[in-house]
């Protein structure tokens, strides 16, 4: 078989196997013989101060170890710097126990260390606190005027405040011959992956420390501990070989990890610290946003005046921010823009990354806006975007490196049977239901970052390539398996890919859709220095063919080097690393993107989700029937892990738009339906004919391997093009999500 | 999770024994409840009394007056895929396959769905206040989030609902409730076991603590022929209702000769008002008559806020599901035949 190509091979994840057969072994699953329990006990109340904590009947609990508080904790430093993860936003991060100070519902108060972990459950629920309660606000809407701009720091240069205004809207928007104007509002939401978030810190003495942890970044938590706990780098290494879902939740150190390597300090014991699914709801999250938009088009569709601004919630400790209002104008080249973006400081802890964080909210205003602007014109939604279509990002004044935006547009009306559709609203009906259809653009930008990968080949022709990144359920191991099987032109079966734990060369937190590209780039550039020691040790053997020939000439394929043009020059890899004295060769290499090459560009995957609503109008109950989602993203490694990071998100576009949302009770400033039976996700009837595809699309800018990376695409086009269906459907423009059943009563 | 004893039995008299042992005692049957409310630190049982070893508890079987008893231990699953019931009462077949999932329904058992707990955030939540869980602490819900609250039999102290979609059937089918206590049996008419909150909201239904329940009893009319189950919620499995309308209607020549209709989702008991299906006797059976009922079921409705939408949305959910009885499946909502 030639190994020339596993690159967009649909190879099945490698680790499948070892996930559904349960021997994957998670954060919580590390049984040391030894372990004992942490609980973590949360504040009930909002806002205010910790006058006592009574333990007195939680110590008489036979097996309980230590409970530790704001009172009895280990001493920890107090500056900000020691506790700023990658992720961390501008202001001042969170520190547990650190003083008597509430500031925000179910912040982790107490840890009640037992011999099991139902006993410091229980004991835990033994704990008598006092609180001296203050007023609180948790709720955007009551506090708009104190909306201000976000501080600037490091995560501005990743997430960029909204650009100037250009032009003239006002005058722009006043003389447009169609508008709309529009409110939208959605409230907190949840990550919620299926795996609790855990810690099992295993104590080596020595002052090491060995800690698996559900997280999307192993040197990221490691860094943190290291730094809090005051330890050697080298000591602290954290370990998470299998992630059971993160969508951003484990961007940053939980207060977990924090909690549990703590107690087992102070202890120097091995411990564990387990999350419940209601303490899933106690830290990050995407915040509650509201969104105005007003666009202005002349009377042959040209979109001439856009505004959008957000207004978010953030915390009172950091100011969260998200790119929300700066994708209307690169997709759409208005010469008159009003772009604004806002934060409001609450009484919740700090909002994080969420999926498409930031674009799947503004997309849904913009998409909407556009679609609203369609109908006003009396022209076609999709036939409006592509009058509106532009090759350039006029927002930035730049080319974009590529954008097969076009040709997701025009591929997926096509499968999706588009131009079947009748234009007019409420016009469609099956059985006694009304049928819209709707759709949207998606847009993610694409992120270049340095990363390290070491590589080696053994005698028998196995190569290991390392990097400490984590696979959170992505496809990871398979994708990086690929590409290195198809660098060094061997089988994948001879290539294993460990990750992972933070002993291993650096790489960034996986986020933003980026890892692919990122960790990919340096698995090809390590592999391709692995080829070219390789080469170098292939001209030195006795009666090599190669000893006058150039690197850039020689093919390696099927596990051999050799000429294109003399088939019989042809040596094994296994056999030259055999010659070599060490029977064992191996390189590293950091991959550092050429970003005066690449910031010429606008660098973006784009998609076209295309809907089809079925909807009671008199019981208002609302069905997704079918979809499709037109995805450019570059090369595409694996159609096979690629289509399901689309599904996912296409799913979450489903929940997105009729079922998800964190309940507050402002009253009592907390968030209520904090379990998975009241926290609706879509369940499988919910959702039924979902269809995918990629656009051919080359990039040779953004990075080595010209993939974008397609975590959040899926999700970024399709809530809105849901709401725009059942606009279609019922001629009800419902700018709230998610859109329950009774808003259309 | 408190430390606690544990005890099987085999026979109802050791059950019924062991109830009397302590006030702290806990039956337990399927444990879908019972868990989560333990896990949640809601009770704490000193002792917990394992009923699954009482065999005949497990039985279905047909009654001597032609109707069909259903063992409290037998699970909803088994009771919903019976032949008998979805031969007889296919109302109370559809009914279960609307609740829970199927993981649920293939642990928990007839007993323990009619005795289940409201699914009313507050009450779930040991640190906020609720008069159901703590008598007296106040009732969070009537001014925050009430969009799975009741809309009818409210009180000032509690405004939760009872969540089974089973109980909404089994109230249309006019069932019997038995239960056993060491004075003897007795039988407790369905519309009588659920109770209104009032001022005890603490206190679900009329089973005494030192009772079992053996079983639940189904009359011979089973509605076989016109009957309907329709659930509102806010996804498609997996969701307790926000409205259930469960209807079972005899016709004669075209009219109503018996009727019953009874909503589950908007009450602290599945809600029947007998005045509505009076109403109907005699009557064609059409959108405008059963809206005229629907207003007569929905007359004393009043909203809280977020649950505003249940008054009208139960009078259409009547009105659909009514017509879904005579018509079956040609109107239900939902891409798929949904339930």
């Amino acid at each position: 078989m030639k190994t020339s190509k596993q690159i967009g091979k649909p190879v099945s994840r490698l680790e499948g196997n070892l996930k559904v057969t349960g021997a994957a072994k998670y954060a919580a699953d590390y049984n040391e013989s030894d372990l004992v329990h942490g609980y973590i006990v949360n504040s009930t109340i909002t806002k205010g101060k910790i006058i006592a904590i009574d333990e007195s009947s939680a110590r008489k609990i036979s097996g309980v170890i230590e409970i530790y508080s704001h009172t009895n904790r280990s001493k920890l430093p107090w500056f900000d710097i020691l506790y700023t993860d990658m992720d961390a936003p501008p202001g001042t991060p969170f520190k547990p126990l650190y003083n008597n100070q509430v500031l925000y519902n179910g912040q982790p108060i107490a840890l009640v260390v037992a011999e099991c972990f139902e006993t410091s459950r229980y004991a835990a629920s033994l704990l008598k606190i006092t609180y001296e309660e203050e007023t609180f606000e948790t709720e955007l809407m009551m506090r708009l005027a104190a909306a201000r701009n976000p501080k600037k720091g490091m995560a501005t240069s990743i997430k960029p405040l909204p650009p100037s205004p250009t032009g003239n809207f006002e005058e722009a928007y006043e003389q447009a011959d169609a508008k709309y104007e529009g409110e939208f509002f959605h409230g907190a939401e949840h990550h919620n992956p299926l795996e609790l978030f855990a810690t099992t810190t295993i104590f080596e003495g020595d002052g090491k420390l060995t800690v698996y942890d559900k997280t999307q970044g192993t040197n990221n938590c490691q860094i943190y501990i290291a730094n809090v706990f005051g330890l050697h780098f080298k000591d602290v290494r954290v370990l998470s070989p299998f992630v059971g879902g993160g969508f951003g939740s484990g961007l940053r150190p939980q207060y977990q990890l924090f909690l549990c390597v703590m107690a087992s300090l102070e202890l120097k014991r091995n411990v564990r610290v387990t999350m419940d699914r209601a303490q899933m709801f106690t830290f990050g999250h995407r915040p509650q946003t509201i969104q105005r938009t007003k666009f202005g088009a002349s009377a042959d569709g040209i979109v001439t005046a856009i505004h959008h601004s957000a207004i978010a919630e953030t915390s009172h400790f950091e100011d969260y921010t998200e790119v929300v209002v700066n994708w209307a104008n690169m997709l759409y080249p208005a010469k008159n823009t009003l772009l604004d973006y806002k934060l409001v400081p609450l009484d919740l802890f700090t909002p994080m990354d969420m999926r498409a964080p930031g674009g799947s909210t503004g997309l849904h205003a913009i998409e909407a806006t556009m679609d609203a602007l369609s109908y006003e014109l009396n022209i076609d939604p999709l036939a409006l975007r592509l009058l509106n279509y532009s090759e350039r990002d006029v927002s930035a004044d730049k080319p974009y490196s590529s954008k097969e935006l076009k040709a997701c547009y025009l591929q997926g009306a096509e499968k999706f049977g588009w131009s079947d559709r009748n234009p007019e609203p409420r016009s469609t009906k099956r059985g006694n239901r009304l049928v819209g259809t709707g759709m949207s653009t998606g847009i993610w930008d694409v992120i270049a970052l340095p990363a390290k990968a070491k590589a080696k080949i053994d005698r028998e022709g196995k190569v290991k390539v390392t990097s400490a990144v984590t696979d959170i359920g992505t496809g990871t191991k398979t994708i990086m398996t690929q590409i290195a099987a198809e660098t060094l032109g061997i089988s994948i079966s001879d290539v294993t890919f460990a990750y992972g734990d933070s002993k291993m060369p650096l790489a960034p937190i996986q986020g933003g859709s980026y890892t692919t590209g990122v960790i990919g780039s340096a698995v090809k550039a390590v592999c391709t220095a692995l080829k070219k020691k390789i080469f170098r040790q292939a001209k030195k053997m006795k009666h090599s063919a190669f000893k006058k020939v150039k690197f850039k000439d020689v093919v390696f394929e099927d596990g051999k080097i050799f000429l294109p043009n003399k088939p019989n020059s042809a040596v094994s890899i296994k056999s030259v690393v055999i010659d070599n004295e060490e029977k064992v060769i191996k390189t590293s290499k950091t991959n550092i993107p050429n970003l005066l090459k690449i910031k010429q560009y606008t660098r973006a995957a784009h998609s076209a989700a295309f809907v089809e609503v079925e909807v009671d109008e008199e019981l208002g109950v609302i069905n997704v029937t079918r979809a499709v989602t037109a995805v450019a993203a570059g090369k595409i490694i694996n159609p096979k892990t690629a289509r399901s990071q689309i599904l996912g998100g296409m799913i979450w576009g489903i929940s997105k738009a009729l079922r998800e949302e964190t309940l507050t009770d402002h009253h009592l400033g907390k968030y209520m339906n904090t379990n998975l039976g009241e926290y609706h996700i879509p369940v499988h009837a919910d959702i039924h004919e979902l269809d995918v595809l990629f656009v051919e699309e080359n990039d040779e800018i953004i990075n080595e391997l010209g993939s974008k990376g397609v975590g959040e695409i899926g999700l970024a086009s399709m809530a809105p093009a849901i709401a725009n269906a059942i606009f279609h459907a019922t001629g009800k423009r419902i700018n709230k999500f998610p859109i329950h059943f009774d808003a259309l009563l | 999770m408190n430390n606690f004893s544990y005890q099987k039995v085999s026979e109802t008299a050791d059950a019924l024994d062991q109830i009397s042992k302590c006030n702290l005692t806990q039956i337990i049957a399927g444990g879908t409840n019972i868990i989560d409310l333990w896990k949640y630190n809601l009770i704490q049982p000193k002792l917990l009394i394992d009923i699954n070893g009482i065999e005949k508890f497990k039985r279905i079987q047909q009654t001597e007056d032609g109707g069909l008893f259903l063992g409290a231990l037998a699970t909803n699953s088994d009771t919903a895929y019976h032949m008998e019931v979805e031969k007889n009462y296919p109302l109370l077949s559809r009914a279960i396959l609307a609740g829970a999932s199927a993981q649920i329904r293939n642990s928990a058992t007839n007993g323990g769905n009619i005795l289940q707990r409201t699914r009313c955030y507050y009450f779930y939540d040991a640190a906020s206040p609720c008069n159901k869980r703590k008598p007296g602490s106040g009732c969070p819900a009537k001014n925050g989030l009430n969009r799975m609250h009741a809309i009818v039999g409210t009180s000032e102290d509690c405004i939760a609902v009872f969540p089974s979609d089973m109980c909404v059937a089994l109230a249309a089918l006019e069932a019997v409730v038995h239960v056993v206590s060491s004075v003897g049996k007795r039988e407790i008419k369905f519309s009588a076991f659920h109770r209104l909150p009032g001022n005890t909201p603490e206190i679900d239904n009329n089973l005494q603590p030192n009772e079992i329940i053996t079983g639940i009893s189904l009359p011979p009319e089973g509605f076989a022929e016109n009957y309907s189950y329709l659930k509102l919620r806010d996804r498609n499995s997996y969701a307790f209702a926000l409205v259930s309308v469960a209807t079972g209607m005899k016709l004669e020549n075209g009219l109503i000769q018996k009727i019953r209709i009874v909503l589950g989702g908007i009450a602290h008991k599945p809600w029947r008002v007998p005045e509505a299906e009076d109403f109907l006797i005699g009557k064609n059976p059409t959108a405008v008559n059963f809206a005229s009922a629907a207003e007569l079921i929905l007359k004393d409705a009043k909203g809280f806020g977020d649950n505003d939408f249940k008054i009208e949305l139960s009078k259409r959910a009547i009105v659909r599901n009514c017509i879904m009885a005579i018509h079956p499946e040609t109107l239900r909502p939902g891409a798929q035949p949904s339930l």
